[in-house]
Order: C-alpha cells, then structure tokens, then sequence
C-alpha cells in the first residue's frame, strides 16, 4: 500500500434544515483516504456515516440538506465546487457507490445489461457491443455463473446476493479510485455477507480500488478494514489503524462498542455488555461532548464544550476530554 | 494484498491469541469457498406462456358475460314501470296489442332464451322507443361519434396530463407546480355543464375561431371536435395529472433512482430512462376502465354541444325502460370494461418484467 492520499475530507458540515430544527448530520468529519485502502466507517443509525459519504459525490437530497462547509479534494479539486457537469464524471467512473439493499437498488424495470452498458458507455466512451462484453467480464469476476445469459435478465430472476453481486460487478465497471460501499451486506442474510464481503475484497484488491466501507457491525470492520472511523453524532470521535483500535480503544464510545461485541473465548451465560441510553437526539445539539449522558467517565467539562482532537500519531486521534486532560 | 485476501479471516484484526470475537458474520467463515449459486432454470417461453395466458382470458369472457347479460335482463324487468306505463293512459288492449308485439307477454323465462339466442347472433332487437330503428341501428349510427370524441378526449388528457404530472414532479413546490395541481383541481371539482359553456363563450362566440356546437363526420368535423374534446378531456387530464404527479415523485425517491445518479447519468436520461417507466404504470392501469367510460358517451357533453352520441341515447334508454337499448348498452359497456382491463393486463406485461403469467 502506497502512502498517496487520493481522497481528502476537510471538516466536512452536512446540515438538514427540519421542521424542529437544524440536524448536523455531518459537523466538522475530516479523514483522508490512500490509495488502496480500505477505511471502516463504524456508528449507530443516524451517526452520519451515509451522508459524510452522500456529501463526498454531492448527493445529499436539497432541501432540506446543505453541505454547510468544508472540502472534500480529489485529484486536487474539491468536488464540493465543482460544477454538475464535471462532477457526473467523476460519479460512477472515478468514484462509485454500492448501497445497502440490492433489492431495491437496482432498477426492476431494465434489464441487467441496459443498467451496466449504460455506465460503461458513458464514461469509458465505448460502443455498445464493446461495454456489454466489458460488463459480461465484470459480472464473471463478480461471480455470476452464465453471465453471458443472465445478463440479459431482469433483476427480479436473481437472488439478494446475486443482486449484490451485480451491483459490485456495476459500480466496478469503471475502474473507479473509490469505492463506497454503503452496508453493503447489512441486508443480506449472514451465509452471503461473508461472500459478499469476499468479493469486494478480492477485486478491490485486484483492481487497486479504495474503498470506504460504512457498517455498523464491527466484525465486519475487523475483517475488511485497514484503518476505522468511529463516528458519533455526527463526528468522529475516534480514528486509527485497526488493529491498534481494536487492541486499545481509547474513547469511552469505542470501548463500549468493543466490549458489546459478542466473543467466543467468553463463558456463556454472560450477559452481553451494552452501552446505555440512547443514540442522543441530534436536532440543536449543544455543544457538549453528546456521548456524556451515556459515559461513565463524564467530568464537568463534557458538558459544556466538545473535546479538542488528540493526536496519537499513526493517523490515530480521539476528540475526548480524558486525553486532552491527561496532556 | 492477494494472500491476505485468500487466507482465512483472521477474526478480529492481527492476533487471533487474544481471543477471538466472533460476530454474526465473522463465525460462519467456516463455509470454504464462495457457494456457486447454479444458473436459475432457464424461464419457459415467454410466449408459450403469454398464449395461453390469452386464450384463458378470453374463455374466462364467456361466463362473466353470461352472468352479466342474465342478470342484467332480470333486475331490469324486476324494476317499476315498463316501456309503455307513461303519462298517458293507453287503453288495456292498445298495451297488450304492444306486448304481444314486443313479445313481452310471453313468460320471462322464454323472452330471457328468445333474447339470449337473438344476442348471441349479434341482434340486440328493436328499440321500444325509436320506434323505426333497431338498437343495432342506433348503435352503429351513435357508437362510431362517440369513439371518435372519447379517443381525442382521451388522447388530449392523457398527453396533457402526464405532461402535466412530470413538470409538477420535477418542480416539486414551485410555481409550475402550483399552477398545474390548480387547473387539476379545476378540472377535478368544476362540473362539464360548467366548462363547456364557458369554452362556448370564449372560443365560439367571441373568439370565433371553434363552432359553438354540433357534429360533422370525416376531416370537415375537425374544428368541431376540439371544445368538447377538451371538455371531456378535462376531468380525466385532471386525474391523469395527479396520478403521474404522485407516483413519479415516489419514484424520484426510489433507490434505483438514486444509484442511477451515484452512476453520473444526466438528470435527463435518470428520469427518461429510470423514473418514467415504473412511474407511469397507475396511468396505464387508469386509462383502461376509463377509455371504456370515456367512449360510451357523456350525456352532458352531448348535450351541450349537440353531438349525436351514444351517451344520449343510453340516458335516455334507461329512463324510457327502453329494454333492449338498455341490455346492449349493458353489455357493450361491460364487454368494453373486461376487454380493456385484458389490454391493461398485457400491457403491464411488457412494462414490467416481475409480472408474470401463468
């Protein structure tokens, strides 16, 4: 792995403007991406793990969102500013997405092919005859027994995994720099996320993809990821090499997360750890650490200001007022 | 990078010593390759399929008519009053003398076979009203008009209205939307004896340039069809409308849609080619029943603009107690409503490849 950052988020504040207020579903998330790599985005529902990577390609439905600030720079242009017409291509060609439920994120009514040369024709500027053989490729390394039959069917005659796969085999068509996959096997059943997670990280690996994969399951992390976001409320609270985070997770929210996972080496009958209360409602959120109603370590000063990022070095970093305090 | 994406999963990070977290994707690492999912069965013939499925709808025809016909023919004689109790009192042999004519006094059960044998070879026998006419005459007479303003209405309302239902879609909240659902709401709410004098008032008698009513067969009745095309037109452009405007905005927020984005194609073909076709299925599914409605005449719209339609003619057959006008009316309609939904049906087919037919 090289150490070229192709992919860098700047303090990027993605804001939905709602009846009750205003949501940061996104306030101030920096994080950069290398070449090859694979970086974990970890968080509860409604942490803002989907709209920091929405607002990356600038999809974030207007209105009621707005990215409020920051860059996101990519082959040295910040595609926050680019123009419409510049930014399609890089969607889909430089950078592509997979979503969470192939069921739903392919379209019912074209066929398979129709989806795949489609994307292929227009940003690789190939004929159609050329794109489908291109996408019969995709879909043999995606796995897909016959693809040079099932291409020709509609999404409706493959399975959820099957689906999966094809959407891989779809958002890969390009040779993108990036990948983001967004749950991708969140709503497979458990047989298929393994192979699902397998084949992302057999062709990303051949291809020299990047990829940013947002989960809410840490074993998936564990397997996948070179290096792991922990994001809270809108924020990353803690970042760093896997395995280190794994071995000593520093902020509170990490340790709880760790320790919930469930562990062989445990005796049964355990109960399970959990963190307590509530993700917190993020609608005019203060600014105060949001995790303090549910830390056991909270102090004073987590009330009344979010924590300054510490620093670890390795690209490790934790926003924790126990850190700032200790130095 | 290629051994470490062969090895097995080392569970949770670099060192499997430390104990091993087991989460619900990681434990079933046992399986060893990929499971190859064998090919689905190859899909039977689409059109083998698609015959049958034709024929079975068409024999599925013979006992819905025959039980709409049966029906039809008994509740209406079961009703109050009969096709000669009116103002005037007709003398008891005068009536007889018509019954016997109409064949009217003879048991039900053998008029019910004596009608049911002259429908089945296509004689909807004479009308008691018109009295030199035959309802086949009639019919072939007013049905041919009525086709003709229906299916330009139709045309129009349907063209307009999905014109209609994507602008206000894509300018979701904006004046053309506004605008647009306002005229629906018109078109919905403000009665035909209301819109078709007025169109009279604006285009025929000030501005000149349409004739205020009547009818003319062939290319000369061309400027004559237009107001009351667009008369009738209107409710159903209003609906038309509505419909598009509502399932295309459930579309834009489809998943697909979003990922044809995240694919960097143009707003223009994301709509063209990803929205519109699951979104304009309801209006197929609209325009069958109400192309049967529309073509079987509107009473209000004849009238108004003097047009020699079916519509007329059906009203007034049911308030004459006209029986056999009323029967065929009954059975065109109701042979038009199960044919047209036939067509919804196949047509559905093409539109979406999930429905299949068995």
């Amino acid at each position: 792995m090289t150490e070229e950052v192709i992919l860098q988020v700047k303090d990027l504040k993605t804001y939905f403007h709602v009846d009750e207020g205003l949501v940061k579903a996104v306030d101030g998330v920096s994080f950069n991406l290398r070449k090859g790599e694979t970086l974990g985005i970890v968080g509860e529902s409604g942490s803002g793990k989907s709209v920091t990577n929405l607002s990356i390609i600038n999809m974030i439905p207007s209105p009621p969102g707005r990215i409020a600030g920051g860059e996101v720079i990519f082959m040295d242009k910040d595609l926050l500013k680019l123009p419409m017409n510049e930014l399609r291509q890089i969607r889909g060609n430089k950078i592509a997405m997979i979503f969470q439920d192939p069921m739903t994120s392919i379209n019912p009514f074209l066929r398979i092919s129709t989806q795949m040369i489609e994307t292929i024709v227009l940003h690789q500027g190939l004929s159609k005859v050329e794109a489908k053989a291109k996408a019969i490729d995709m879909l043999k390394l995606a796995g897909i027994p016959a693809p040079e039959k099932r291409i020709d069917q509609y999404p409706h005659q493959f399975s959820g995994g099957m689906r999966q796969r094809v959407m891989i085999a779809m958002s890969l068509s390009c040779n993108p720099e990036i990948l983001i996959a967004d749950e991708p096997t969140s709503a497979l059943d458990v047989t298929i996320q393994a192979q699902i997670l397998d084949l992302m990280r057999d062709l990303t690996a051949r291809l020299g993809t990047a990829v940013i994969l947002i989960t809410h399951s840490l074993g998936v992390v564990a397997g996948m990821c070179d290096t792991l976001c922990v994001m809270y409320a809108g924020r990353i609270v803690e970042r760093g090499a896997t395995g280190a985070v794994f071995e000593e997770p520093k902020h509170p929210y990490t340790q709880g997360l760790v320790k919930s996972v469930p562990r062989l080496d445990r005796i049964s009958g355990d109960r399970l750890f959990s963190i307590r209360g509530q993700p917190p409602n993020v609608i005019d959120l203060p600014d105060c650490c949001p995790f303090y109603p549910r830390c056991d370590r909270a102090m004073d000063v987590c009330k009344r200001k979010y924590p300054r990022t510490t620093e670890f070095g390795n690209g490790r970093a934790v926003s924790c007022w126990l850190y700032t305090e200790a130095r | 990078m290629g051994a470490k994406a062969r090895s097995p999963w080392l569970l949770f990070g670099m060192k499997p010593s430390r104990g091993v977290l087991a989460t619900g994707v990681a434990s079933l690492r046992a399986l060893p390759e990929p499971i190859r999912i064998r090919a689905a069965k190859p899909m039977p013939e689409e059109k083998d399929t698609m015959t049958k499925f034709i024929i079975r709808r068409f024999l599925s025809l013979i006992p819905t008519m025959f039980v709409i016909i049966t029906l039809s023919f008994f509740l209406i004689r079961f009703a109050p009053g009969g096709p000669f109790s009116g103002e005037k009192n007709l003398p008891e042999q005068v009536i007889q003398n018509m019954l016997k004519k109409y064949h009217m006094d003879e048991p039900l059960g053998k008029q019910y076979l004596r009608y049911f044998g002259d429908v089945l070879r296509g004689d909807f026998g004479p009308s008691l009203r018109y009295k030199d006419s035959t309802v086949n005459e009639l019919i072939n007479r007013a049905f041919p008009v009525s086709i003709v303003l229906g299916s330009t209405a139709l045309v129009i309302a349907c063209v307009l209205g999905i014109l209609a239902g994507i602008t206000s879609a894509l300018k979701q909240n904006k004046w053309q939307d506004y605008s647009a659902m306002a005229l629906a709401v018109v078109g919905i709410s403000v009665p035909l004896f209301v819109i078709g004098p007025l169109l009279q008032l604006a285009f025929a008698m000030k501005l000149k340039v349409f004739p205020v009513a009547g009818w003319i067969n062939g290319r000369a009745g061309m400027a004559a069809i237009v107001l009351p095309a667009i008369t009738l037109a209107l409710p159903y452009f209003a609906y038309i409308a509505r419909l598009s405007r509502a399932s295309i905005l459930e579309v834009l927020r489809a998943d697909y849609v979003r990922t044809a984005r995240a694919k960097g194609l143009t707003e223009s073909v994301v709509i063209a080619k990803h929205v519109l076709k699951g979104a304009l299925l309801p209006v197929v599914s609209f325009l069958g029943p109400s192309f049967a409605g529309i073509i079987t005449g509107s009473l209000v719209v004849e009238s108004t603009f003097a047009i020699p339609g079916v519509g007329r003619i059906f009203v007034q057959s049911a308030l004459n107690r006209d029986y056999p006008l009323i029967m065929a009316e009954v059975i065109i309609l109701s042979l038009l409503l199960v044919m047209l939904n036939f067509v919804v049906d196949i047509v559905y087919g093409f539109l979406d490849p999930r429905i299949a037919y068995k």
